[in-house]
């Protein structure tokens, strides 16, 4: 099953994909165009993973951690699909990154990496857009460059688990107004999915709607106002984001 | 007498009610009880979002190192982190102490709760944002380095204990001048004052929300004074914030009892 949630005619559904549409719980049929979407689930914590793999690693300079490197997200960063993502006018590196992120299903504390899995609800599309402009190295990568409003587009669907076959093999792909610029593949990660759910509860609790981004491939491109962005995960989906200036907006 | 706001653990609503500080009694709508009689949850359900090095003190401890590797410079933005929902605890609910770890640090800290969403605000205007203040202890183990996230280090279960309630904003009179004092066991640990912020309360909210939307019922902890104070399993900690109140809460090996949000 995929699932989405969107807003449609002043209210918020819940929808599954059906006959290459959305299809609502009282048996309404939309296409893509006819909805605006939000993020599949209501984010509660969430993880993402800086340089896990070992490509985007390189790429940034810097040797693959032996611990993972975790960082978190506020709910103010996420966006549906096709939404638009503010960038600052005065920005120079602006860049996006195409995460496959794995959704929480139950709560989860000391889980063994055998088990991990059990866990997993399913698993969606995030674009961990950054700036680099404002990194300092304190609690780097800190959340001026990482937690910014809008700049973490999700969806557009939910895939259940058991639609996808191996979670670990699964093509990555970033195109900026369809020109392909960033190829990768899940089973360059460097901390596994299951490894990264042992690895987390280990120490904390984890619970439904918590997320994992499991970090991005090489193949990184400065974006600017008026790209279009689709970041693509094999199986999982193809989410659409439009990069809009801030200088429109009020102070 | 002041306003307060929070949440019991009986109930699922929340509760306006006027606290007496020196007596320390609770006025409800239609019932009082003494401080102690009560059991508070967990007073907000946003977002806690930490604050390091806002206090000058913090600064200098670090010293030239600002300068050196990793970090090359002092920090010019807020250095923010944040606190998850399974850190959260209740006032008087326990701290479990974790396996891996000798001492925790106090993590003393005034919490700006939010009143409205607050998108790119002025200082100017920034009072208009605030519902009130709350005291949070944002536990950490200790760890020198700051240059990654220290999530391993400060988010685990229990390590955000909030309360016991928030201060209504109109009785506060200067929150950037507010004594906070620290007891591990009743010993006094700790004593600073928000006099010491490096960005004052306005200001942090002024910075913070020109790129990152707070909603109502988030919390921005102020940061967290020079000097941690240390406690084992077993202690109790206490921290007393001037005109806010005081959180207790004690550290437990392998506690189950913790009460969940």
């Amino acid at each position: 099953m995929k699932r989405a949630r969107v807003a449609i005619e002043g209210a918020i559904h819940e929808a599954v994909e059906a006959e290459g549409k959305l299809k609502l719980k009282d048996g309404r049929l939309f296409t893509e165009d006819e909805v605006s979407w939000l993020p599949p689930v209501e984010p509660g914590t969430v993880f993402v993973l800086g340089l896990n793999y070992a490509d985007h690693a390189k790429e940034l300079s810097f040797s693959a951690p032996k611990e993972p490197l975790v960082f978190l997200k506020g709910p103010n960063t996420f966006l549906g699909h096709n939404g638009s993502s503010i960038r600052p006018e005065e920005a120079t590196n602006m860049h996006y990154e195409c995460e496959l992120a794995v959704v929480i299903g139950k709560q989860a504390k000391n889980v063994k990496k055998e088990n991990a899995y059990d866990y997993v609800a399913g698993y969606t599309v995030a674009n961990d857009y950054a700036i680099r402009d404002y990194l300092e190295n304190y609690y780097r990568p800190n959340l001026k460059v990482k937690n910014r409003d809008t700049l973490t587009p999700i969806g557009p669907w939910l895939v259940d688990k058991d639609h996808i076959k191996d979670p670990m093999n699964l093509e990555l792909k970033t195109s900026v107004n369809g020109k392909v610029t960033q190829n990768g593949n899940t089973s360059d990660m460097v901390f596994s999915i299951p490894e990264l759910i042992e690895y987390l509860s280990s120490f904390m609790t984890l619970n439904p709607n918590d997320i994992i981004l499991t970090g991005t491939p090489e193949g990184l491109e400065k974006v600017i106002a008026g790209d279009e962005v689709i970041t693509e995960i094999e199986g999982v989906g193809q989410l659409r984001n439009y990069i809009i200036s801030d200088k429109n907006l009020v102070t | 007498m002041v306003k307060i706001y929070g949440r019991r653990q009986e109930m699922q609503q929340t509760f306006d009610a006027e606290l007496d500080v020196d007596a320390q009694v609770v006025r409800f709508h239609s019932s009082r009880s003494h401080v102690n009689e009560l059991r508070f949850a967990v007073p907000v359900i946003g977002t806690v979002y930490g604050t390091a090095l806002n206090y000058r003190g913090e600064l200098t401890n670090m010293g030239e190192k600002v300068n050196e590797e990793p970090y090359k410079e002092p920090p010019k933005a807020p250095v923010l982190y944040i606190k998850p929902k399974n850190t959260f605890r209740s006032h008087k609910a326990d701290i479990p102490f974790p396996e891996d770890s000798d001492y925790l640090q106090v993590g003393a800290a005034l919490g700006i709760v939010l009143k409205k969403q607050a998108t790119r605000v002025t200082v100017d205007h920034a009072s208009d944002y605030i519902a009130g203040f709350t005291i949070v202890n944002d536990v950490s183990i200790p760890h020198e380095s700051m240059h990654r996230p220290a999530i391993k280090e400060k988010a685990r279960d229990g390590f955000c204990p909030i309360g016991p309630w928030i201060v209504d904003v109109s009785d506060i009179n200067n929150a950037d001048d507010l004594a906070i004092n620290v007891y591990v066991n009743d010993d006094l640990k700790q004593s600073n004052s928000t006099k010491n912020l490096i960005r004052d309360v306005h200001t942090l909210l002024a910075d913070v929300t020109d790129y990152m939307t707070l909603y109502e019922g988030d919390v921005l902890l102020v940061g967290t004074p020079e000097n941690q104070p240390l406690f084992q399993v077993g202690d109790t900690v206490r921290i007393d914030i001037e005109g806010i109140g005081s959180l207790e809460n004690k550290a437990v090996a392998n506690s189950i009892k913790g009460v969940n949000v």
